[in-house]
């Protein structure tokens, strides 16, 4: 089975993100750039996909500048097939991420799309929801669970209240949660054989795909802080203060 | 132009606090663009829900009613709606992100080629919209244009619509779904059961974090605060991926957001993440025995202390309080 993973390069989750005081967006100085945590779990996923199958092929996909070739070859030294980088300078909004991905799925004509639920730096969670209604296809978002057989898709999703399962012929579209699985790391020989697995580019102008930004962030602006209070002495104390200062018990 | 069209999600027969927020923030988007506030719901047998719907100001109610929309599945779903929305020339298509929202609203975004703003937390002037990007540490003041454009409220961000007084038309409409929408199929739903309120219904959140140390340890030392209190129960991603407790538990950036009047973070470090999803809590207390931990940072009353000792006397503290 082939399937295609969408990849976004964003901060590591334990970097600390600075708005810029001119509100034109973060300081990007001293910021590590990872997978997408999100992503990582769908590319761990597609692997086991198809080590089960013992056949298939896995094809990751970003949209980015030269330097997210970083983060493709991560995902392929943990054992991804090959790999397309779709070059762009300029800001695109979710709805041209999905038609470029969606124009990349037409041509790889992959059974599976699977992707983060969100990227942990804009945190939009759009992404895969806009490629299946584009690629009119089946969607399972948030998933904790997957189940191939016979041509179909049986995903278990993690909604509000419970766990909910939903069940779709191929192909189709689907987001990871948190539980699926732990991503695995890169191996040294993987590491190796990742230099000379396939990288392919494609210039983004040249793919014929309306790009014209529908969303623009005007200003970025840094949170209200939240003030530290006090520190009590027992247990005792915090439940007076709760009851007769915080008055919320 | 400025029509607001609010996608009305229910459960059973009721309508949750999250749909009467996105009714209010429907509302207050209509006035601030000029333009009316309607209300779709869809599923199959409707009527009592509908009259419900059409009491909270919205100036009508649009029914949508097929047995293919009876579960709720995100194919036959974003057809339906999107078809009303062009219909009503709605210019806003807006929910609650609720997890039926955050997955059907993407999709009905790209059916409309409209832009989505996830998430908003305020309705700026000169058509912007706020919302929280980076796990809270930016806000983001967004532009869109289109014809339509389509909107997810943060549930803690927006009051819940109240009743009007006076009742809005209900107006019927045929559900339009193509042919190759039906390949989704609901197989079950098996819900996390449960006496205690809901997470992001509750008045009093109490979470526990890896300090918590095991799943037995939420059951036998967390709970019983739990209970004491009234409260719901939640959980730090950290307890989450060490398999404490089931994931709809998780409070943070990948979880739910939560603001209730009190929120109690027990054995919680506090990452960003943590943070992300509870700093708008009214009052925020944190039970840690690392003084340093960056939860003291946002949390109005602090107690360093081992919560194994802290958390049972705190239960029999507040058993005197009842009491007194």
């Amino acid at each position: 089975m082939k399937i295609l993973v969408p990849v976004k390069r964003v901060p590591d989750p334990a970097t600390t993100i600075r708005v810029l005081p001119d509100g034109s967006g973060i300081a990007t100085d001293n910021i590590k750039w990872v997978i997408n945590p999100f992503d990582e779990i769908a590319i761990e996923e597609a692997l086991r996909i198809k080590e089960k199958q013992g056949s298939g092929e896995v094809v990751l996909c970003s949209i980015g500048q030269q330097s997210w070739q970083e983060q493709l070859r991560t995902g392929l030294a943990m054992g991804a097939d090959r790999a397309i980088l779709v070059k762009s300078d300029g800001a695109l909004d979710t709805l041209a991420i999905a038609r470029i991905l969606t124009s990349v799925a037409s041509q790889e004509k992959p059974e599976l799309v699977i992707l983060g639920k969100q990227a942990i730096d804009d945190d939009s969670n759009q992404v895969g929801q806009m490629m299946a209604e584009m690629l009119g296809w089946p969607q399972a978002t948030f998933a904790s669970k997957i189940e191939l057989s016979d041509g179909k898709c049986t995903v278990t999703r993690e909604v509000d209240g419970g766990l909910e399962t939903i069940a779709f012929p191929l192909p189709g579209v689907i987001t990871t949660d948190l539980r699926l699985n732990e991503p695995r790391y890169a191996s040294l020989p993987g590491i190796m054989k990742a230099r000379k697995k396939e990288l392919k580019e494609i210039a983004v102008d040249s793919m014929g795909i309306d790009l014209t930004p529908r969303l623009r962030i005007k200003t970025l602006t840094a949170p209200p802080k939240r003030e530290a209070g006090r520190k009590l002495e027992s247990p005792a104390d915090l439940v007076q203060v709760l009851h007769s200062e915080a008055k919320v018990i | 132009m400025g029509d607001v069209l609010v996608i009305a999600e229910y459960q059973g027969q009721r309508f949750p606090k999250t749909t009467m927020v996105a009714l209010h923030a429907g509302l207050e988007l209509a006035k601030k663009r000029g333009g009316n506030c309607l209300a779709v719901i869809a599923g199959d047998q409707l009527d009592g829900l509908a009259a419900d719907l059409a009491k909270y100001g919205v100036s009508k109610v649009v029914v949508l009613e097929h047995p293919a929309l009876k579960e709720y599945l995100a194919d036959a779903y974003s057809c339906a709606i999107s078809a009303v929305a062009k219909k009503l020339g709605a210019e806003y298509v807006l929910a609650t992100a609720t997890a039926i929202g955050k997955d059907l609203l993407p999709r009905i975004a790209a059916r409309l080629e409209a832009p989505m703003a996830s998430e908003i937390v305020a309705i700026g002037e000169d058509n912007t919209l706020i919302r929280p990007m980076y796990a809270g540490n930016a806000l983001a003041s967004i532009e869109m244009d289109g014809p339509f454009k389509v909107v997810t409220v943060r549930a803690t961000a927006f009051d819940a619509a109240q009743p009007s007084g006076s009742s809005a038309a209900i107006e019927k409409v045929e559900a339009e779904i193509d042919a190759g929408a039906g390949r989704m199929q609901f197989v079950s739903f098996n819900q996390t059961k449960s006496d205690r309120p809901q997470l992001t219904e509750a008045r009093i959140v109490v979470s526990g974090g890896r300090g918590l140390r095991s799943g037995e340890n939420f059951k036998t030392v967390l709970e019983p605060l739990v209970d004491e209190l009234g409260a719901a129960m939640g959980a730090s991603r950290a307890a989450v991926d060490a398999g404490f407790v089931p994931n709809d538990l998780q409070v943070g950036q990948t979880g739910k957001v939560v603001a209730p009047e009190l929120y109690v973070a027990v054995g919680i470090s506090g990452a960003i993440q943590h943070l992300a999803g509870m700093k708008d809590s009214k009052t925020i207390v944190a039970i840690n025995k690392d003084p340093d931990a960056p939860i003291f940072s946002v949390a109005d009353y602090g107690l360093v202390a081992d919560l194994f000792k802290a958390v049972p006397e705190m239960v029999e503290e507040l058993k005197k309080v009842k009491h007194s």
